[in-house]
């Protein structure tokens, strides 16, 4: 996740130069007595959640002594905010501002540059509140405008030196953001003491899904923007993103239940952003409620497809499959095909499938579907780009009304009785493993030769590769493709394990 | 005419020896887009398809001026993304004036960076992320169509201009207009991220002064601003032309992004209802289901003529 908490923004700003209370977080209530002992009361404990107005919700408090802090701390890690559990605290020495500024550095999509937002009235509710405010253009190098910040301040009540130390600050703010490339760095309050000194009480930041690889040192999890911590499967589903780069791959969990009359909770495999969103609309306005949103585009590979469609068939109480994209992909669709044939395969799937592969190589990756769905009991629909989404979800609704609402139940792949035998030869590929039965080679032999882009030979009587074992790594779609192939020509003895980290 | 690229438009392809690279020349030069060379650092000298390869922009810009008539006046940029801010600053400071940046994953303080020497030096830039540009029956620029066959199969040259977030549904967009007999100028894909080069209202003046358009298809998406931007263009009067719209992600909820890293609705920002009242109130066409976008194009065009 690309959110930071807190303590962990402030540090940040610290190492900035930006003044922030003394502070630690904790996860359970004795670390909170630890701390606050430590740091001496009086302190406050704050949950750390991605969200605002804290303290209206109960997650702000103070405490005199550590046994109070301790308790604070128990009552706060029992909470949840929104979908997000409670799992830290942070507890920090108490300041009591004289006066509260706020102060947010985003990214001005419409100017293309840094802007720093400040305004004059800080703490809970400053969203509410216009006026006093002022925008500062940041140029990318150099920074936030220093004019505007000194004519916005001059017009102000506060005194010239902390006019000069809020200057100082805004380009301190801006050097942080900047070197960690934050999308978003917001500071509410940012407190003037009765010192005149400058602090900040609190911060929010949020780094560049990019820019996470450049950035270790922040140790981000998991670089998605999600409205809940990142789920199970949403981190299984990160890994495979991390783990293959062949075209992109999006999971976000979405629903677990449907919604009160719908028509049922649909698995959503969609193709390209801006449709899959065209397409989750679509499904949404024909009565399903989604259980993810997911995305797999940009010339996917057939392993990436395949683990997707396992992931999103890791969800339970499905009543279909509903994949659609754009319609008129430019990229090639039959790989898509390949990785979504074999996931049904194996999983023996009992919910209809309906799925829009529109775009170049149409017809190919829609007769592959097609006959991978002769072996399955339930229907499994291919659609081209000569069908509209809307119709395709009309149709999606009537399969799911036929299928006397059996409603999907997780499995195992099924993995035929060769693989690991005595009777089998291994081939690793990235990933995985290829298997391919020694008894069957004899009846199997041509099909294999012929649909597996003559990666295999036949050498004496037991198969063989015909380009070096390590190139061999890569072909993981090329032996999906032979998988599938060799399926739906009555071929057995041929079988790709494709790991899904996690699952 | 059409905006922003046609036959006439010379073409440079930085990162043509890669495997997207030399995918994509494929269908430019198969579609008729004037290629005039390509660069990789260290593959100065050799050729793909045909096309000579330059260590650096300024050597195609050289080669470009002695031998094709011309400044070089569109690079397309096709390195994996964290190399795409030095070739696309390259590429300004060589004097090209539009790039197309297709990658996926620029860090948005490169694109920011990108933007400020594209300021500098009066230039231009379409992106990051975007599938690219098409003037149907006359060039191509990044990899909309994938295959030149298909897209001279998908894409019927007419008078109405296609802009997109999204570059599968800028395909698909011109596609279903061109199955209902309406056929486009121009189709570009301005990309998916949160900072952009040229945004909708950007491309939506070029089609208001481009003679040949007579209306503006919109695929719209949550998140951001570029159509609450060209909606307030359209009230001023600067833009006059027709505009018909599809914004996608009502179904979308606050605070996830959608694939798209421009998509997320932060707080009551950039939702769909808000850009859906925005367009119709500065008199867009704004349709519920994407299937309907053509009839609504027809209807608009019938009432202009």
């Amino acid at each position: 996740m690309a959110r930071l908490h807190e303590y962990q923004a402030k540090a940040l700003l610290s190492r900035g130069g930006i003044t922030v209370p003394r502070g630690n977080p904790a996860d359970s209530p004795e670390v909170a007595a630890k701390v606050a002992s430590d740091l001496g009361c009086p302190v406050v404990v704050k949950i750390q959640a991605w969200t605002t107005g804290r303290a209206a919700l109960g997650g702000v408090g103070f405490a005199d002594t550590p046994e109070e802090a301790a308790a604070l701390a128990q009552k706060m890690l029992d909470m949840k905010v929104g979908q997000f559990p409670v799992e830290q605290v942070l507890i920090e020495e108490q300041m009591p501002p004289k006066r509260e500024l706020f102060v947010s550095l985003t990214i001005d999509g419409k100017n293309r540059q840094p802007m720093l937002l400040i305004s004059t009235a800080g703490g809970s509710g400053v969203e509410d509140r216009a006026g006093q405010v002022a925008t500062v253009p940041c140029d990318v190098h150099t920074g936030p405008d220093r004019d505007t910040i000194t004519t916005f301040l001059a017009r102000t009540d506060l005194g010239k030196d902390v006019q000069n130390r809020i200057t100082d600050t805004l380009a301190q703010v801006f050097d942080v953001a900047k070197t960690v490339e934050a999308t978003s760095l917001e500071i509410n309050p940012l407190a003037v003491m009765d010192d005149g000194s400058i602090v900040a009480l609190d911060c929010r930041c949020t780094i560049d899904d990019y820019a996470v690889f450049r950035h270790p040192e922040l140790g981000i999890e998991i670089a998605r923007e999600l409205d809940h911590p990142p789920t199970k499967l949403e981190r299984i589903a990160y890994t495979v993103e991390q783990d293959d780069h062949r075209g992109t791959f999006f999971f976000a969990q979405m629903a677990t239940t449907a919604k009160p009359g719908s028509k049922g909770l649909a698995g959503f495999h969609g193709a390209g952003g801006g449709g899959s969103m065209m397409s989750m609309d679509a499904i949404t306005n024909e009565g399903f409620t989604i259980a993810n949103f997911t995305d797999t585009s940009g010339n996917p590979s057939a392993a990436k497809v395949y683990r997707a469609a396992r992931i999103i068939l890791s969800q339970p109480d499905l009543c279909g499959y509903f994949g659609s994209g754009s319609g008129v992909a430019s990229q090639e669709q039959f790989w898509s095909a390949y990785g979504l044939a074999k996931a049904f395969l194996e999983l023996d799937i009992t919910i209809p499938v309906v799925v829009r592969l529109g775009g170049n190589a149409e017809d190919r990756a829609v007769d592959i579907l097609h006959a991978a769905a002769k072996s399955l009991r339930v229907p499994v629909e291919g659609y081209k780009k000569t069908d509209p989404p809307a119709k395709i979800a009309q149709r999606f609704a009537s399969l799911v009304a036929e299928n006397d609402a059996t409603i999907w139940t997780p499995r195992k792949p099924r993995v035929p009785e060769f693989v690991e035998s005595n009777h089998a030869m291994s081939f690793p590929i990235t990933g995985g493993m290829v298997w391919i039965d020694t008894n069957a080679w004899p009846a199997s032999k041509d099909a294999i030769m012929q649909h597996s882009s003559g990666l295999f030979k036949d050498d004496n009587g037991t198969p063989a590769l015909t380009i070096e074992a390590e190139d061999f790594k890569s072909k993981d779609s090329e032996c999906v493709m032979c998988e599938v192939e060799c399926r739906n020509a009555g071929v057995d003895g041929f079988f790709v394990q494709l790991d899904v980290l996690g699952l | 005419m059409a905006i922003l690229i046609d036959q006439t438009k010379r073409v440079i392809i930085q990162g043509i020896t890669g495997r997207e690279g030399q995918a994509r020349a494929k269908l430019m030069l198969g579609y008729g887009t004037n290629v005039v060379g390509g660069c990789t650092p260290g593959k100065g000298g050799q050729e793909v398809l045909g096309v000579p390869v330059f260590d650096a922009v300024a050597d195609a810009m050289q080669h470009s001026r002695e031998h094709c008539g011309g400044d070089v006046d569109i690079s397309v940029v096709l390195v994996p993304a964290r190399f795409v801010k030095g070739a696309a600053i390259e590429a300004i400071e060589a004097g090209v004036k539009l790039l197309l940046l297709v990658p996926d994953r620029v860090p948005v303080w490169d694109a920011m960076e990108i933007a400020a020497a594209a300021k500098h030096h009066g230039a231009s830039f379409v992106g990051p992320n975007t599938l690219g540009i098409i003037s149907p029956g006359k060039a191509v620029v990044g990899m909309i169509g994938g295959r030149a066959e298909s897209a001279k199969a998908w894409f019927k040259p007419g008078n109405v201009g296609v802009i997109s977030r999204s570059g599968g549904m800028s395909s698909s967009t011109a596609y279903y207009l061109g199955q209902a007999g309406i056929g486009t100028s121009t189709i570009c894909h301005v990309g998916g991220d949160s900072v952009l080069g040229l945004r909708f209202p950007d491309v939506a003046l070029m089609f208001q002064n481009d003679p040949e358009t007579d209306a503006i298809v919109l695929f719209g998406e949550i998140g951001g601003s570029m159509e609450e931007d060209l909606a307030q263009l359209m009230q001023e009067k600067k833009v006059t032309k027709p505009v018909v719209a599809y914004i996608g992600g009502k179904a979308a909820t606050e605070g996830t992004r959608f694939s798209h890293a421009g998509a997320i609705i932060e707080g009551n920002r950039g939702t769909h209802a808000g850009k859906v009242k925005a367009l119709r109130d500065a008199g867009a066409t704004v349709v519920e289901s994407f299937g309907d976008l053509p009839e609504a194009t027809q209807r608009v065009l019938a009432t202009k003529n």
